[in-house]
């Protein structure tokens, strides 16, 4: 294992039981990704993906299988370890925004700092800054029914991005966005890689796919294709739909 | 502690987000602690001003009645304090002064005449002692002394109600009234003290021992009360003993036979009354309770669906690496912050409405919150909060993030 691997799945297999069957969500995947790698998981709906993605956002655990994150094996770990590695480690941005309704974007973006026990001053420079990073800083006291989808997911983003994590996790970031935003969104994720940023990207998007580096293809609970996209930003027509 | 604070900025947040259903939700808790203080409000009023009635009488006196259980008086047996018992603790109780028989004349009240006006009034047959022993003096003329008990003078002090009922003049001295068929002149009004429990205080007139006795005739022997003042209040005990060995003398008990008679210290008038006015307020307080309870169960279904209605919320925060105790903490604070409100406004609304009935009635005379009624609807309507939010803020905390998240 190279010292520069930020996650490694070791043989991670996921089954759901739903009364008498069995269904095999993940089989048997290894993978192991790299610090400031921009990863795609890409899939149809029912490949996985999103299965793969929640063990890798410690929301879930693999039935069998190491999944290791920072060299820690997670499956050890309790829920408030795995809240802490939520916390600490894993940014996620969602399709669907996922913020907090009653709460500003300035609130929005301390929330996770909450829980990690940062004081208010101090929480509230941070994420003043990270709004400010995202080109949100004159939106800090707009309610999310306030913004537009583009402002709402660059919202979520400066959430996710505002503790440090190791992995941003973005869940069909572009999914509820139209084409132009979608680009405003990607361009901002190709920056953060420039920047040094570890990021995934779980997508049924072929376009989206062909911003990343490297692009894992799933299909049926298992790996069908690992590759590195040679060109940076072109779309490959060919991949379009799987 | 950021999360605590943040629990209760957020409940803050939450409350008044949905403002109407969180001020229905604490009305139940409103209306109970309303209902508490009120209710505590005005029996500790009324309770302070008997007690400071209580306390117009010396700590040392004592009082002998006549006592009998309600089963032996509905046997038809009778008991009475007699002028002899009297005369008996004059001539062999040592250490005591100040003694004053009290004869009421007619049962309870008897009838006063003045021109052709009629009322009915407390009558006191008693020495000029009682004035001391009651600290009840005359505000004008004079109160009644030795010479018109012993020559069984036909004057009376009367109380300021009866100027009013009789329609006296103001200034009643000198005015002749009739009581029992015959003339009495008024020589002092007594200082006014006002009502307890719709009980006229100032509806009283005192007339000399002596001529109460003769106007109850010789023919039945009378009952009669005693107050007299024990000289060392170290001796209380001695001297009640002493009393009783006199009195089952004279009424010829049998050991091991009840007394006839109760011997009380003002203390033990106070306590008396006291230890009812106590369990009253247990009774109302008990009855209060149960409205607070189920305020706590309304508090309880408006989290349970605020939960469920915040699933995705619920979701998001666990997957920012909120733990289970940030979501229980929180929902439980929402909880209790909406239990505490609730009591803020119920301690509010019950003081105001402990005022203005002690303002409607007279009997009343003020309402008074004693700290610990605060205190305890405070405890008890945040207790309600925990209790009543444990349950719902449980579910939240144990809410899977997958599915949460996943919730529509």
């Amino acid at each position: 294992m190279s010292p520069e691997s930020v996650l490694v799945l070791h043989h991670v297999s996921k089954q759901y039981v739903m009364g008498e069957a069995t269904l095999d969500a993940l089989k048997d995947i290894n993978l192991s990704i790299y610090r400031n790698e921009y990863v795609a998981f890409i899939g149809p709906s029912g490949s996985g993906k999103s299965t793969l993605m929640n063990i890798v956002g410690c929301l879930d655990k693999p039935t069998s299988g190491e999944y290791i994150l920072n060299g820690t094996p997670v499956a050890q770990l309790d829920d408030n370890a795995l809240a802490r590695i939520r916390n600490r480690e894993i940014g996620f941005i969602f399709q669907n925004f996922n913020l907090l309704g009653r709460a500003n974007a300035l609130h929005n973006v301390m929330q996770p700092l909450i829980y990690r026990g940062t004081p208010l001053s101090e929480r509230k420079r941070m994420a003043t800054q990270t709004l400010q990073s995202v080109g949100l800083g004159d939106r800090l006291q707009h309610l999310p029914n306030q913004l537009s989808g583009g402002q709402r997911q660059r919202v979520a983003i400066a959430r996710a991005l505002v503790g440090k994590p190791s992995i941003l996790l973005a869940d069909e970031p572009t999914g509820n966005l139209d084409s132009s935003t979608s680009r405003d969104v990607m361009a901002m994720f190709d920056e953060l890689h420039r920047h040094g940023h570890t990021i995934i990207v779980v997508t049924h998007d072929q376009n989206i796919a062909n911003h990343c580096r490297r692009v894992v293809q799933l299909m049926d609970g298992q790996v069908l294709s690992d590759t590195a996209n040679a060109i940076e930003g072109e779309p490959q027509e060919a991949l379009r739909r799987v | 502690m950021y999360t605590l604070m943040e629990s209760v900025r957020s409940a803050f947040q939450a409350i008044r987000a949905h403002a109407l259903r969180s001020f229905l939700t604490m009305l139940g808790i409103v209306i109970g602690v309303m209902a508490v203080i009120a209710v505590v409000s005005l029996i500790q009023g009324f309770s302070n001003s008997v007690t400071s009635e209580f306390k117009g009488m010396g700590a040392n006196t004592l009082t002998i009645q006549s006592y009998l259980p309600r089963k032996d008086r509905l046997a038809g047996k009778i008991a009475k304090v007699t002028p002899d018992d009297l005369l008996a603790i004059q001539h062999d109780v040592s250490g005591i002064s100040g003694l004053s028989p009290i004869l009421p004349v007619g049962r309870f009240y008897g009838t006063v005449k003045y021109r052709n006006q009629t009322t009915n009034s407390q009558i006191l047959g008693t020495t000029p002692n009682f004035a001391l022993n009651n600290g009840q003096y005359p505000d004008r003329g004079r109160f009644i002394t030795p010479d018109d008990d012993l020559h069984h003078h036909h004057v009376a002090v009367i109380g300021i109600t009866l100027i009013k009922k009789l329609h006296l003049p103001a200034d009643p001295l000198g005015q002749y009234i009739q009581i029992s068929g015959q003339w009495f002149k008024v020589v002092g009004v007594l200082h006014p003290r006002g009502q307890i429990l719709g009980f006229d205080l100032d509806n009283r007139i005192i007339i000399p021992y002596g001529t109460a006795l003769s106007l109850q005739g010789a023919a039945t022997v009378p009952n009669i009360g005693i107050q007299l003042n024990i000289n060392n209040g170290k001796q209380t005990d001695a001297v009640v003993e002493r009393i009783t060995q006199i009195l089952r003398r004279s009424h010829h008990l049998k050991p091991g036979q009840d007394n006839d008679f109760k011997i009380q210290t003002p203390t033990q008038l106070l306590g008396t009354f006291t230890s009812v006015l106590n369990s009253i307020t247990v009774i109302l307080g008990g009855i209060v309770a149960i409205s607070l309870l189920v305020g706590g169960i309304g508090i309880m279904n408006i989290m349970l669906v605020s939960v469920t209605e915040r699933t995705r919320e619920i979701g998001i925060m666990k997957s920012l690496g909120a733990r289970r105790h940030d979501i229980l903490m929180q929902f439980l604070v929402e909880a209790v912050t909406l239990a505490l409100i609730g009591g803020v406004i119920g301690v509010l609304l019950g003081y105001g409405i402990g005022m203005l009935v002690a303002h409607a009635v007279p009997q009343f005379r003020s309402a008074y919150v004693p700290w610990w009624a605060v205190a305890l609807a405070f405890g008890f309507s945040g207790g309600v909060g925990v209790l009543f939010g444990i349950a719902p803020a449980a579910k939240a905390a144990a809410l899977d993030p997958i599915e949460a998240l996943r919730y529509e």
